[in-house]
């Protein structure tokens, strides 16, 4: 089936516009739509989750504690009388937050090093990536635990001295902690990639041609080569989502990530596991739920990527 | 081969020295003065300050590193600070470390076993609903979380499960089938290696049946297939002769690199099931503040990565011409 439409395409004279090609290619993939679908949910669910949740996300009602789920509770309510649900909206703002501005940091990092490192060569190249190769020598969630945990006094008390004291108590540093923690080890994956394609592409007679024509390196690099490196970039990066929302979980799972009552789903699901897990089985939803959404997404996150590739990648038409 | 092999041994020492000052910069900058941790948060300043002086901790940071390795390199990689009181932390990682490549050995075999066949099926399969289930469990196995898989899967198979049927006036349990770990490691023919191998696994299923569909697909439209096929040979031959051998190449890259991995456990899984292993020391290690272990650890696996790399790379040179001019 999907092999004739495609030869049909091919053999169809007027070409598609690259755009229109993607949008169709990606909505063909069933699994893909489905994870781009869930993508815009949870981005809305996070845009929008103090009018959606029908609670607060830390409001205590001792007089309703552990209750399964019900028609006022639609996921229960775990040992502090807190409603599941909305501690579960909330923490897709948390998981939205992080996935973004940890993206922001390896894309900030990594883009430029990896472009230095693939024009020039040389001893920033040499530089670049033996840094890089570092930081992969590293075993990935116990050192990125390791730098999360050495950081977090710093940071907190750096948060004091100039005057943010009362900031550095309300948990908003702990979004810093993971964001840099992860951060710092991201970008070193993301300039491989960009340092091989900015070495291929640096090769093709366009760019030559705008050397010879007198545009300036950096205009090169920015306008010409990096346009035409991206495509894969972007397959990766789609795929790094995924990692980057399990990291978050794993990190608030384990207490240095998002601390409660900061919603994480990761710590959502550490509170009630540790808590209960051995002791009160048929309180199953109190991990399963949060454990299913954390699970949704990085699924989501996959599927699109896989899905990115296909229609991005050119030599999978034929 | 020979410029090739020498720069990757020259750059060897100078990664190792690397990965040594970061990781003995984080331990000693990190969260928790040993010090403090030793003696508590009420101890004396008199003894404190002594106690720094005893240990070395007052020396500039270059002469602490210098005598970390020096000491290290003579196998003391220094004593427990907390948990394990005084225990030196080569032996506590001696006692780990095999509980731990047992572990990660029939993860390995788990995933060898259900990954290569499962892509060898898909691959063959291409686009056919075989195909997309198989990718679909692909992305199961790198999407489910840990900390999900962890208590779902032990509540499962680890709890027991009572039912009552309230018409026969009937009760009945089923359960526990798996046992936890729970600290006491029974070795590899044990059932308690079960979950926390197979949750171990997903992950290297994963990677196997993607590299595998892919090495399939690729190798089966090379013109030595199409060539076997000309000449008659049965399909089988040509698919076990011709395609799969090549297709599983680059498994054996996997493999080479997942050598290094060997000594790494899973943190998660470790801690949860009560494994004995690394995992659970770097775990316990790092959030008591014991950080000669952690430490330790993490140089252990960060060197047992880089050699393992090296391995692969020097091997790759040797089977494949193409790398050796790169």
């Amino acid at each position: 089936m999907a092999q004739q439409t495609i030869n049909a395409g091919a053999l169809k004279p007027r070409a598609q516009s690259p755009q229109a090609r993607f949008v169709r290619r990606i909505l063909a993939n069933l699994p893909a739509a489905l994870g781009a679908v869930v993508i815009l949910l949870m981005v809305f669910i996070a845009l929008f989750a103090p009018f959606l949740a029908p609670y607060a996300y830390d409001a205590q009602n001792l007089n309703a504690v552990e209750q399964p789920p019900s028609r006022a509770h639609w996921f229960g309510t775990d040992a502090l009388g807190r409603d599941m649900f909305s501690r579960i909206l909330w923490g897709a703002r948390s998981a939205v937050f992080v996935i973004l501005m940890v993206t922001v940091v390896d894309l900030l990092l990594g883009v430029p090093l990896g472009a230095i490192a693939g024009y020039f060569g040389g001893w920033a190249d040499t530089i670049i990536m033996r840094t890089a190769d570092i930081l992969f020598a590293f075993p990935g969630l116990l050192f990125v635990f390791f730098i999360a945990a050495t950081i977090k006094p710093g940071i907190i008390n750096w948060a004091k001295t100039i005057g943010l004291g009362d900031f550095a108590r309300t948990g908003y540093l702990d979004y810093a902690v993971v964001i840099i923690a992860l951060g710092v080890i991201g970008w070193a994956g993301l300039a491989r990639l960009i340092r091989a394609q900015v070495l291929t592409v640096k090769e093709r007679e366009f760019v030559i041609g705008a050397h010879a024509i007198g545009v300036p390196t950096w205009r090169v690099i920015v306008r010409h080569i990096l346009p035409n490196a991206f495509a894969p970039i972007i397959v990766a990066m789609s795929m790094g989502l995924g990692d980057i929302a399990l990291s978050e979980g794993y990190l608030s799972f384990l207490g240095i990530g998002l601390q409660p009552p900061a919603p994480s789903w990761g710590n959502i699901i550490a509170e009630n596991a540790g808590r209960y897990w051995r002791q009160f089985p048929q309180m199953i939803w109190l991990v399963f739920i949060p454990g299913l959404v954390l699970a949704a997404i990085v699924f989501a996150f996959n599927f699109f990527g896989d899905g990115l590739n296909e229609a991005l990648n050119p030599e999978i038409v034929d | 081969m020979g410029a090739f092999v020498i720069r990757r041994l020259v750059w060897l020492p100078v990664l190792l020295f690397f990965i040594s000052v970061i990781t003995f910069a984080l331990g000693l900058y990190g969260p928790g003065d040993p010090v403090q941790v030793l003696l508590g948060v009420h101890a004396n300043p008199e003894t404190v300050e002594r106690l720094r002086r005893e240990y070395g901790f007052d020396q500039p940071f270059y002469v602490q590193y210098l005598n970390y390795v020096a000491n290290a390199l003579q196998g003391n990689f220094g004593y427990s600070l907390v948990k394990y009181r005084d225990q030196p932390v080569g032996k506590l990682i001696a006692d780990a470390l095999p509980v731990t490549i047992q572990l990660n050995l029939v993860a390995i075999f788990l995933g060898l076993g259900i990954g290569v066949p499962l892509g060898l099926l898909a691959g063959l399969q291409r686009d056919t609903w075989i195909d997309l289930l198989v990718r679909g469990l692909v992305v199961a196995g790198i999407s489910l979380p840990i900390i999900f898989l962890n208590p779902v899967l032990t509540f499962l198979f680890s709890r027991r499960h009572d039912f009552v049927l309230a018409a026969a006036q009937m009760k009945f349990s089923v359960g526990p089938f798996l046992p936890m770990v729970a600290g006491h490691w029974d070795g590899l023919f044990s059932a308690k290696i079960i979950l926390p191998a197979f949750i171990e696994s997903l992950g290297i299923i994963a990677l196997m049946t993607r590299q595998m569909r892919a090495g399939m697909i690729e190798v089966l439209s090379e013109d030595y297939i199409r060539t076997a096929r000309a000449k008659g040979l049965r399909e089988r031959v040509v698919v076990v002769r011709h395609a799969m051998r090549n297709a599983l190449i680059p498994i054996a890259t996997i493999l080479g690199l997942m050598l290094g991995g060997l000594v790494a456990g899973s943190f998660l899984v470790e801690n949860w099931f009560g494994v004995p292993g690394v995992g659970a020391l770097a775990y316990d290690a790092l959030f008591s503040r014991d950080y000669y272990i952690t430490m330790a650890l993490v140089l252990l696996i960060a060197i047992a990565y880089v050699l393992s790399n090296l391995l692969v790379d020097l091997t790759y040179g040797l089977l494949d011409p193409r790398i050796r001019k790169a």
